[in-house]
């Protein structure tokens, strides 16, 4: 028999039992299309996280306080040690490790700002000093950002985020407007473009004061200024990366010296970009390799649902084999009938299982609001493993099929 | 049919069902000769072996020993691959249940048997003008593409004699084929064998029925696996009558 024919007689069988040929393919078809599915969900992840890395801007190391060894109190048992990091830790970092570019610091509270008859409650304000925007990759969109001279003094200025000036400004010129920050005045001096979130944070909605300000009129209480004026986090750009691990060390020994505080019990953490990118893309990794073992198990089910349907068909179809191997069909004949058949069964369930994990995607896109990237290798993937899958469920049924005896199988009832 | 060439010699064939103690022998040295354009009924009760025999006939199985000359060829030694071939070649087959495939046409069912033909690998094409002959030849032009299940047991078997005639065989092969058939309808498939026995076709039935067996020129009796008598009938001259044609008996 030649190539053609098997794929004819094969075709028949399958179009004679549609039922049972659509049962055989479903196990192909949720297989494929939950690979396709969900790589599209990690590869979507996988940019999300891969633009929120970028916005982080570059070069940073993070200095953050560290509470739980910090302690709370200001005359507590570690009396006479810090309680976290304060304003100026910063200048120190500025003045004595060599090898920074810049450094900026950071400050936040939530407060009400009005703009005549707008109110927005719990507004972000974030008090920063003057190299903010280029250590954070912002860009200034109209006006200008507060300098050192306007930190000194204290001026109450503001520099809007754009989503903030846009829902207390709408299309008009925010430039030189007064807006009213819980009880004080800061006069607008400039709105910045748009960067999106990064993270969890949305630089777009917040309000940029000199840092001064906010620890003159935005710090909750007054002994939070006890020693010194407190600050989240102190961003220090370096000048070069490869020297960074010196300047981490340079770092952690100054606060530490200033803090009063052993190496290992200091009471700040410094993080880098590259920490955090490593963290993230060992999480985006063990996703992923869950997502490629769930899929990977769900072929395997369906290569098995192929093997149980074709069991069932090889017990069904006795007779029928009886009948072709008295009027000549060698067992090769049989087999390759059969391997045929699981062959174009998955080759089928392939096909609508591409379709199926490219709609599905694209469902979980638009309904799920998650992030889908149908990437093409993985349809080429899927659609491989389906047909090597079938294949090899295929051929326990189909050599069994092949040897059959021709009088017990005619005799079948 | 002038040369009375052998086509079926068989010495000395037994069949042993089982091993050791509790072993059946199904044939016990069975050695029967059959010349080309007879017509033979094998007949015994149940248990005798006559099924048993036919299989090893029709190249469906192996004796345990014993030889088996089919048209020339010692097939008792042959592999699986080699028997298939020899089926596929020489040997016609009617089953009393018939055996059609399934929602498969008469003329599907009919071609089957040229799917498998590995020595002229007819096309499709040929394949159906082939099929098409011998369902017009057994009366059923007008039903080549009805599916058995819309077909009488008589029109049904007529299809599985098609069947068994498109590869032009040496030898028929008829397991009770009138066993699930009303009488009428069984009358018209023994004329139909005459018919192609008339043609000079070599038949073999394996039946029960004494009526039946009156059909043929000679009647093997099987007993407990062994020859018990042969009957010869002698050749029975008639006029028969199939479908609309007419056939004259040689």
């Amino acid at each position: 028999m030649k190539p053609l024919e098997f794929l004819r007689v094969a075709w028949e069988s399958i179009s004679r039992n549609k039922l049972r040929s659509l049962l055989t393919m479903l196990g192909i078809i949720i297989g494929v299309a939950s690979v396709i599915i969900m790589i599209a969900i990690s590869s979507g992840t996988e940019a999300t996280i891969e633009e929120q890395i970028t916005g982080l801007g570059s070069n940073l190391v993070f200095v953050t306080a560290n509470f739980t060894r910090a302690g709370f109190g200001f005359g507590g048992p570690q009396g006479g040690r810090s309680s976290g990091l304060v304003f100026d830790d910063a200048f120190a970092i500025a003045e004595e490790i060599s090898g920074v570019k810049a450094v900026v610091v950071e400050q936040p509270s939530s407060e009400n700002v009005k703009f005549e008859n707008i109110t927005l409650s719990g507004v972000s304000i974030l008090g920063t000093t003057s190299d903010f925007p280029s250590v954070r990759d912002m860009e200034i969109d109209q006006g200008r950002y507060f300098n050192q001279i306007e930190i000194d003094r204290k001026q109450k200025v503001a520099v809007l985020g754009s989503s903030l000036a846009a829902e207390l400004f709408g299309e008009s010129n925010s430039i030189g407007q007064t807006v009213t920050v819980d009880t004080t005045k800061l006069v607008v001096i400039g709105v910045l473009q748009e960067k999106g979130l990064v993270g969890d944070v949305d630089f777009d909605s917040r309000l940029y004061t000199p840092i001064t300000v906010v620890f003159q009129k935005f710090t909750p209480s007054q002994f939070a200024r006890f020693r010194g004026d407190r600050v989240r986090v102190i961003y220090v750009e370096i000048e070069e990366l490869d020297r960074i691990n010196d300047t981490i060390l340079q770092i952690e020994l100054l606060l530490a010296k200033r803090h009063d505080v052993s190496l290992e019990e200091a009471d700040f953490n410094l993080t880098t970009q590259q920490a955090i990118i490593a963290t993230q893309e060992a999480t985006t990794a063990a996703f992923r390799s869950l997502l490629a073992w769930v899929a990977g198990v769900s072929l395997i089910v369906g290569g098995i649902g192929i093997m149980n349907i074709m069991l069932v068909s090889v017990t069904e179809r006795t007779r029928e084999i009886g009948v072709r191997q008295s009027v000549g069909a060698t067992p090769a004949d049989i087999r390759w009938q059969f391997l045929t058949e699981a062959l174009l069964l998955s080759l089928a369930g392939g096909v609508i299982g591409v379709i199926a994990g490219a709609g599905g995607s694209w469902l979980f896109g638009e309904i799920g609001g998650m992030r889908t990237v149908i990437v093409p290798t993985s349809i080429l993937l899927a659609f491989a493993s389906a047909v090597i899958v079938g294949v090899f469920f295929g051929f326990y049924p189909a050599n069994k099929a092949s040897q059959l005896d021709p009088i017990e199988a005619l005799r079948y009832e | 049919m002038m040369d009375q060439k052998t086509i079926i010699q068989t010495t000395q064939l037994t069949m042993v069902y089982g091993m050791g103690e509790i072993s059946v022998a199904a044939l016990d040295g069975v050695s029967i000769q059959i010349q080309t354009g007879e017509f033979v009924a094998i007949m015994g009760p149940s248990g005798s072996g006559k099924s048993t025999l036919m299989n090893i006939l029709g190249c469906l199985s192996k004796p345990t020993s014993g030889s088996y000359i089919l048209d020339g060829e010692d097939v008792s030694e042959l592999s699986k691959v080699e028997l298939a071939a020899i089926r596929n070649q020489k040997l016609g087959y009617v089953f009393q249940s018939y055996n059609l495939l399934a929602r498969t046409s008469a003329l599907s069912n009919v071609m089957l048997p040229l799917l498998y033909d590995r020595q002229k690998q007819p096309d499709r094409e040929t394949r159906e003008i082939q099929a098409k002959a011998v369902l017009e030849a057994v009366g059923l032009e007008d039903r080549m593409l009805h599916q058995p299940h819309e077909l009488s047991g008589g029109q049904q078997q007529r299809v599985a004699i098609a069947r068994a005639l498109v590869n032009d065989p040496v030898l028929i092969l008829a397991d009770e084929p009138t066993g699930n058939l009303d009488s009428k309808s069984g009358e018209e498939i023994m004329d139909l064998l005459h018919v192609l026995h008339d043609q000079g076709r070599t038949i073999v039935m394996v039946t029960h029925d004494p009526e039946i067996a009156r059909h043929t020129e000679r009647a093997i009796h099987l007993q407990d696996g062994r020859v018990e008598t042969v009957i010869e009938n002698g050749r029975t001259g008639r006029i028969i009558r199939t479908g609309g044609g007419d056939h004259e008996a040689a």
